[in-house]
């Protein structure tokens, strides 16, 4: 199930804050929904990102979708192994298959963020 | 089934496995004339692995390739927005004429006035057909008809001085051509979203209408298999705001005799001749994606245009055209082989293909709603998308469902498509399928269903009866080979 010590936004996407750093990836429902990821496309680190920002995409058997960062600031480290094993997303998607890591620029960007017990009301419906 | 299971590991091997030093499949006659060694310098390489095989070793390999095929001749293939009619022969008879088939792109039109005026008459039937009179038959498929269509908005607005329309307005249920011809054309893609019902949601389309609109692309009937109740409004909104109105035509199977794209305020579409014209596809092609436009935007059509002065057919270039999309003058053995099948069904014969095309998508979603949700639970138009979400829920996707139906020696319906659809599985079984091939569909989709109770994982695992069971498509996308590994 979904950790409850992370964020979570309604395009699908966690956030685990560590200080300023946020690390970002997708839900354990979004790659269930994808299905076998086959393709992450990252920005290089060193981009800055608003809130809600397209980021990236990331491509399955089923489909290509975009990637929406759950908080802005600026990337400091991609996850390059994801690029090479896309299969990480599907399985550890909380843990290996993170995506980015982010400096926040405003942690009340946090606040507009679900908790694991919202974000499964979302997905439930 | 009984192809496969008589193939033994010889019959299995690919034509380079089955290569012998020496043999070859024809006997040159002695040379007569010295030989030159070749220009070493412009070599590519030193060798070029070719099989080495007899003429009946090639014959067996390709005929048993093609035995192995599913196509539209041998098996059911409801494949949802593709309409994979059946194909007469007589199309290819006609495309097989000497006049048709043995001349040159190159020839002048007086040599070869046949010809165009056969695409004359095709062009007259195309705009008579959608009630938009400008045609122009260059566009090789229907992403090539798309990008042109769009050439030409851009080259409206242009002639008008209206720089600033730099959007193309696209329903989220559109085809991914859609937005992808548009950025091909130099346009931003603004996505509309889709209402409750499945319909574009007018109030969304109406806020993003507005000086910057350049087009608007609308499938009808829409990916849903729907007709949109509010085209008139949708097209009045767009006319309101400056924008031209884009058909995609993929669905004209369902209008066929029955509405006129242009009546219903339409500026410019295409047509998939492949598709609705019951010329060869999914594997069979080529494609051949005319563009049709009003007569005010004729003058921008792609050349070649055929014209008739007088009895003389010529090719001739639009004003302002937007120029030559391709090489020559489209997919011209198609073009004989759509020509063929308006000539041959007369105009009474295209409103029943829309009409039966209707009934049978109808028939089928009747009768399988009890056991799949339906992404919108009204009458339909010549397809209609089931969702799998009830069988998901048992722990099958829509894609094992897919893998089953081929088992039973059905294609696989569309998948996962359109996007906004859980789990969607978009059948559109044609007109040209009878109630017994329906019927069976309906009994083996009950039966699957059955099956993702009892057995799922005879369905988690299907194919089973086929040369090839289940790929791993992922491996396969992840760690492609992109070269055979010889």
């Amino acid at each position: 199930m979904n950790p409850t010590d992370l964020k979570y936004s309604k395009e699908h996407e966690w956030a685990r804050v560590d200080g300023n750093t946020v690390v970002v990836g997708i839900t354990q429902f979004a790659a269930d929904q994808l299905g076998d990821v086959v393709y992450v496309d990252l920005p290089a680190a060193g981009t800055d990102i608003a809130q809600f920002g397209k980021f990236g995409e990331i491509e399955s058997v089923k489909t290509v979708s975009d990637l929406f960062s759950p908080v802005g600031g600026k990337i400091i480290e991609v996850n390059d192994a994801v690029k090479d094993s896309p299969e990480k997303v599907n399985e550890d998607t909380y843990g290996n298959g993170w995506l980015l890591k982010i400096e926040i620029t405003d942690s009340a960007q946090l606040d507009t963020l679900m908790d694991a017990a919202g974000y499964e009301s979302l997905t439930a419906e | 089934m009984t192809i496969t299971s008589a193939m033994n590991e010889l019959d299995r091997r690919l034509l380079m496995d089955r290569s012998v030093s020496g043999r070859s499949a024809v006997t040159m006659p002695s040379s007569d004339v010295p030989e030159q060694p070749l220009p070493q310098e412009s070599l590519l390489r030193d060798d070029l692995p070719l099989p080495e095989v007899s003429q009946l070793e090639v014959i067996r390999y390709f005929s048993l390739l093609s035995q192995l095929n599913f196509s539209i001749d041998t098996n059911f293939y409801p494949l949802g927005s593709c309409t994979m009619k059946y194909n007469p022969k007589i199309n290819d008879a006609m495309a097989s004429l000497p006049g048709f088939g043995s001349i040159h792109p190159n020839q002048p039109s007086e040599q070869v006035q046949g010809a165009v005026q056969l695409m004359y008459k095709l062009q007259e039937s195309l705009g008579d057909l959608t009630g938009l009179p400008g045609v122009s038959l260059a566009p090789l498929a229907g992403a090539q008809g798309e990008y042109a269509g769009l050439l030409i908005a851009r080259a409206f607005h242009a002639s008008k001085g209206d720089s600033g329309r730099t959007v193309a307005l696209i329903p989220d249920s559109a085809h991914g051509t859609n937005p992808a011809s548009a950025a091909m054309a130099g346009l931003d893609v603004v996505t509309v979203p889709s209402d409750a019902q499945g319909n574009v949601d007018v109030n969304a389309l109406q806020e993003l209408a507005d000086e910057r609109t350049a087009v608007f692309m609308l499938t009808l009937p829409s990916t849903l298999g729907l007709f949109e109740p509010s085209i008139l409004e949708i097209t009045q909104i767009i006319h309101d705001a400056g924008g031209l109105v884009y058909a995609d035509g993929a669905n004209l199977n369902a209008l066929l005799g029955m509405v006129k794209l242009g009546d219903l305020g339409f500026d410019i579409c295409h047509s998939n001749l492949h598709k609705t014209f019951s010329t060869p596809h999914g594997g069979g092609g080529p494609g051949s994606g005319p563009v049709m436009v009003t007569e005010e935007l004729s003058k921008f059509l792609p050349e070649p245009v055929a014209e008739k002065s007088g009895d003389i057919f010529t090719l001739a270039k639009p004003t302002n055209s937007v120029g030559k999309i391709n090489g020559f003058h489209g997919s011209f053995g198609i073009l004989v082989r759509a020509y063929t099948y308006i000539r041959a069904m007369g105009r009474d014969g295209l409103k029943a293909v829309a009409e039966n095309a209707i009934i049978n998508a109808n028939y089928i979603q009747s009768q399988l709603k009890d056991r799949y949700d339906l992404a919108a639970d009204r009458f339909c138009m010549h397809e209609t998308v089931l969702s799998a979400a009830r069988q998901k829920r048992r722990d099958v996707k829509g894609l094992d469902i897919a893998k089953r139906l081929l088992d039973h020696g059905i294609h696989a319906p569309t998948m996962y498509f359109p996007l906004i659809v859980e789990e969607a599985l978009m059948v559109e079984p044609t007109e040209t399928e009878s109630k017994e091939t329906l019927d069976r569909f309906i009994e083996v989709m009950r039966q699957i269903d059955d099956e993702v109770s009892e057995d799922p994982e005879a369905v988690r695992t299907a194919p089973h009866t086929l040369p090839v069971t289940r790929l791993d498509e992922a491996t396969a996308a992840r760690k492609p080979y992109l070269r055979w590994q010889g």
